[in-house]
């Protein structure tokens, strides 16, 4: 078990091709087992309803500050709540850049860490340096923040600044002298990849460990070295596992708050703005957590920060939808 | 691997010869480098551990820190001895009860319901719905409590709107382990237990239950270690404060991640920053101590995968 909170060894058929366990229907139909279905079925109800409620609350609650709204919504760079003039692309654009950088970053370490793991790891290794990489999901992102906004990014600056240097006439990698002190989207985007990387291996390490013994020894016979071995049968079974694992650890990335909100520099209203990745910046997460609790009297204020909740609430809920969506077509195909 | 065939015998067929340079080159450089990657990551982990020990460690060894809130004669000159984060422990830990409280029958019964009842359509929404919620961002879940709680309802907050947030969050993770630990329980058993008579209610109470127990337990407080750590939902639901407050029905209620953030806005002063570090020291242990816990405990489950 691990405590990243996702597995997808349960939608699979056990080793043996047993399918899991669903309803027996072993019920007599006695009070004590009709209360007893009552109870769980309510349980599973509602989880159901709660997820249905939030999408509908955030909706309902968004739209007062919607119409009051004067920018528009999905065009407009501002977020001002009063008066009322909020448009999402800035938070859009550092939200998503920021998580597609720790994407980019963390899914190559996460595949060859699970590789590790499960194919070259001695055995004695094997299991504790699961249970290391997993303890890197058991830190709380503000001790994330803390260290990267205090300890790491100072020690990234020089690093920045050769990037900017060297690659400094790529569009996006523009150098922006306004934020000072390393707390860019890229930097958030590195701290982001670290936090990621527990979700992403220990997925990717469930499915590289089901690679069928025969298709591995299959690979070998056939006279391919290790690396051969894994190239042919490992990774073309992992890759539905490890592509779903990347977008539940790209939704993990997406809705982090309070390590972006304490690392990146945020923009005043108003001031230039660049496309680039050593801008600073607001996610709808961090924007969110920093203002929000000074509007909290105000409901109309409130409303604007719902709505933009409720953009991050999709945005998650399409990032998920694709992840399972993944995992349940790979389920059409090993059973 | 390779045969020791006297080489008068090998076949002289091209490219069997043996294994190519490029080959041998490409096999080793994997190897390097997953091996470089997992070293890699520990970077990290040694490193935060390092950074929180050395600058927090010492705030935790002063008695005032477990004994005392930050009320204390006003003046910003004080020392160690006279303020603590008592409140801040106490409020954590107090939030995180109210929590599980919640979140744990809802998450068990739904893993009940995943295993034992549901079937076809039906189980699959349920399943598909315990998926979402487990990516719902803390922030979203935060933003949802604030908007039924006080946007609907009309009611104040109080330290319990940030548990209910936090219900949102540990829900998906203490199923999906519940879930697995209930597969786990040998179907054998519960045939067994039908077999003496035993209705279904009390197969699963008296039977499936107390096999999987533990494994039911290291899941809730896998998932009660990853609430505790949260601070986004307190950040808007749960306003800081100095005093200690036991009551998570009224008032405003501190805790570690929101002591953290309050002071971290002053780190350049040094009392500030050893409370900073000495808060993240204490909520490290406190959250890898569940999880080691949990771990422990999991070594004595009477069904293994």
């Amino acid at each position: 078990m691990s405590s990243t909170g996702a597995s997808i060894i349960d939608e699979l058929p056990g080793p043996d091709g047993r399918r899991p366990l669903s309803g027996d229907q072993a019920g007599t139909g006695r009070l004590g087992d009709r209360i007893f279905k009552a109870a769980a079925s309510g349980a599973g109800g509602i989880v159901v309803v709660l997820v249905v409620l939030v999408g509908a609350f955030l909706l309902i609650t968004a739209i007062p500050a919607l119409r009051g709204n004067t920018a528009n919504f999905f065009t407009s760079r501002d977020f001002t709540t009063s008066p009322l003039h909020f448009g999402i692309v800035q938070l859009l654009w550092t939200t998503v850049m920021s998580s597609i950088i720790a994407l980019v970053i963390a899914v190559p370490f996460a595949i060859a860490i699970a590789l590790f793991l499960t194919q070259y790891a001695p055995r004695w290794l094997a299991r504790p340096g699961a249970a290391v990489i997993d303890l890197l999901a058991a830190v709380p992102s503000i001790v994330y923040g803390l260290w990267g906004a205090y300890v790491v990014a100072p020690k990234f600056v020089p690093v920045q600044d050769a990037i900017q240097t060297v690659f400094g006439w790529v569009p996006f990698l523009k150098g922006v002298p306004s934020v000072s002190g390393g707390t860019t989207i890229l930097f958030v985007g590195l701290i982001l990849s670290i936090m990621i990387l527990p979700i992403i291996t220990a997925i990717s390490r469930e499915v590289f460990a089901q690679t069928p013994m025969t298709h591995k020894e299959g690979a070998i016979a056939l006279g391919a070295t290790k690396w051969e071995m894994i190239r042919t049968a490992v990774l073309p079974f992992g890759k539905p596992g490890v592509i779903s694992a990347s977008m539940l650890g790209l939704g993990r990335a997406l809705g982090e708050t309070i390590a972006v909100m304490l690392i990146l520099s945020t923009i005043p209203n108003g001031a230039p703005w660049t496309w680039s990745f050593f801008n600073g910046g607001s996610t709808f997460a961090s924007l969110i957590a920093s203002n929000a609790p000074e509007a909290i009297s105000d409901m109309r204020q409130m409303g604007a920060y719902i709505a933009a909740g409720l953009v991050l609430f999709v945005l998650t809920f399409v990032v998920n939808v694709i992840a399972r969506v993944i995992i349940e077509r790979r389920k059409a195909f090993t059973e | 691997m390779t045969t020791t065939t006297p080489e008068i015998e090998r076949p002289i067929v091209p490219g069997l010869g043996g294994r190519s340079a490029s080959r041998t080159v490409k096999n080793t450089v994997a190897t390097a480098a997953v091996w470089l990657a997992f070293l890699i990551a520990l970077i990290p982990l040694v490193w935060i551990l390092w950074t929180v020990f050395s600058r927090g460690f010492g705030s935790l060894l002063h008695v005032s820190w477990w004994q005392k809130d930050q009320s204390g004669a006003g003046a910003p000159a004080f020392d160690h001895s006279l303020r603590g984060a008592r409140h801040a422990v106490v409020g954590t830990l107090l939030m995180g009860l109210a929590t599980a409280v919640i979140a744990i029958p809802i998450a068990v019964l739904t893993a009940i319901y995943l295993v034992e009842y549901g079937r076809g359509r039906v189980a699959r929404a349920v399943s598909f719905m315990v998926d979402i919620m487990s990516g719902i961002p803390s922030i979203v879940a935060a933003l949802f409590v604030y908007a039924v709680w006080v946007t609907t309802l009309g009611w104040t907050l109080i330290p319990l709107c940030s548990s209910l947030a936090l219900v949102l969050l540990m829900v998906p993770v203490v199923t999906r382990s519940s879930e697995e630990m209930i597969k786990l329980v040998p179907n054998e058993l519960r045939e067994a237990s039908y077999a003496l008579g035993v209705p279904k209610w009390r197969t699963i109470l008296r039977v499936v239950l107390p096999t999987c127990f533990s494994g039911i337990v290291t899941g809730a407080l896998l998932g009660l270690a990853r609430v505790m750590g949260e601070t986004a939902p307190l950040l808007l639901l749960a306003s800081y404060t100095q005093y200690l407050n036991q009551n998570v029905f009224s008032g405003s209620m501190a805790a570690l991640p929101t002591l953290i953030n309050t002071q971290s806005l002053n780190i350049a002063v040094p009392i500030a920053a050893d409370r900073v570090w000495g808060a993240a020291c204490t909520l490290i242990i406190l959250v890898l101590a569940m999880n080691l816990l949990g771990r422990f405990i999991a070594r004595f489950a009477k069904v293994h995968k």
